[in-house]
């Protein structure tokens, strides 16, 4: 457990450092993968196996998917000249810096939480299945929607305006 | 340190550096990225609360983390989908170039 620990903590930390320092487009959706396949094994420790494929068939599979897509669509692939960044990345990084030192020392100072024992029994994938189609339908038919609509709009937008020509040029 | 406060410790690293990425990164999609980033560190927030926090409804937050994949996914669909139809337009991704509406 504790190995298991280190090394997904290692490996998803190591991973989102490479996704967002590294120059060429294509690396960092690599290591979004590992970092992603590293969530996916924390959930499994913490024992939540069934988001645990969740988290590799959406992230990985699709979203991962995606990005590499954007990136071939809009040539950015060999775009490996120019800045990483905006000019005053100190500050970026100073805010983000900030930001993770306070939440880090509020959990380190807080109270802990009262433990009550052993938490109840892990829910089975048949016990999420029920409750998915009792208590929370509502939420999942919405959910449905949403994607529908948002895939739709993605569509939309992708969309070459005009027919077969060039979308419009900007005005100068 | 207890296991819970391991696994936040971690998510807590893992925001910041999607935090430092999304503000930083000059190209559309990697900001994308470090939102995603941001949104997996608060899902293995509610993860370990729901594991260690004591009692409560048995599927609660496997329900919420399930839920807010979801929504991610829609959200980086539509996201890319705008990135690409910037790039149509201005045949860039770069943020500091799309600054038309800038006085």
């Amino acid at each position: 457990m504790d190995a298991a620990f280190s090394i997904f903590a290692l490996l998803l930390l190591a991973g989102a450092v490479a996704a967002m320092s590294l120059r060429n487009l294509i690396h960092c959706a690599l290591s979004l993968v590992v970092v992603f396949f590293s969530a996916a094994g924390l959930f499994l420790l913490l024992g939540a196996e069934f988001l645990s494929f969740a988290q590799v068939m959406v992230y990985v599979g699709a979203i991962a998917i995606l990005i590499v897509f954007a990136t071939l669509l809009t040539g950015s692939a060999g775009a490996t000249t120019g800045a990483l960044a905006f000019r005053p990345w100190l500050l970026g990084v100073g805010t983000a810096g900030w930001v993770t030192g306070v939440i880090v020392a509020a959990v380190l100072n807080g109270r802990p939480l009262p433990v009550e024992g052993k938490t109840a029994a892990l829910p089975t994938v048949r016990q999420l299945g029920e409750a998915l189609m009792t208590r929370y339908v509502l939420p999942l038919e919405v959910i449905g929607l949403l994607l529908t609509a948002a895939l739709i709009g993605a569509v939309v937008l992708a969309l070459r305006e005009g027919g077969a020509g060039r979308g419009k040029e900007p005005r100068p | 340190m207890t296991p819970l406060e391991r696994y936040l410790v971690v998510a807590a690293l893992l925001f910041g550096v999607g935090l430092a990425g999304a503000l930083t990164r000059r190209n559309a999609i990697l900001v994308l990225a470090g939102i995603e980033l941001m949104l997996t560190a608060a899902n293995l927030n509610v993860v370990a609360f729901w594991r260690h926090g004591g009692h409560g409804d048995a599927t609660a937050g496997v329900m919420f983390v399930l839920f807010i994949i979801a929504v991610a996914a829609a959200e980086t669909a539509v996201g890319l989908a705008l990135i690409i139809s910037i790039y149509r337009h201005r045949r860039t991704t770069h943020l500091d170039e799309v600054d038309t509406l800038k006085g």
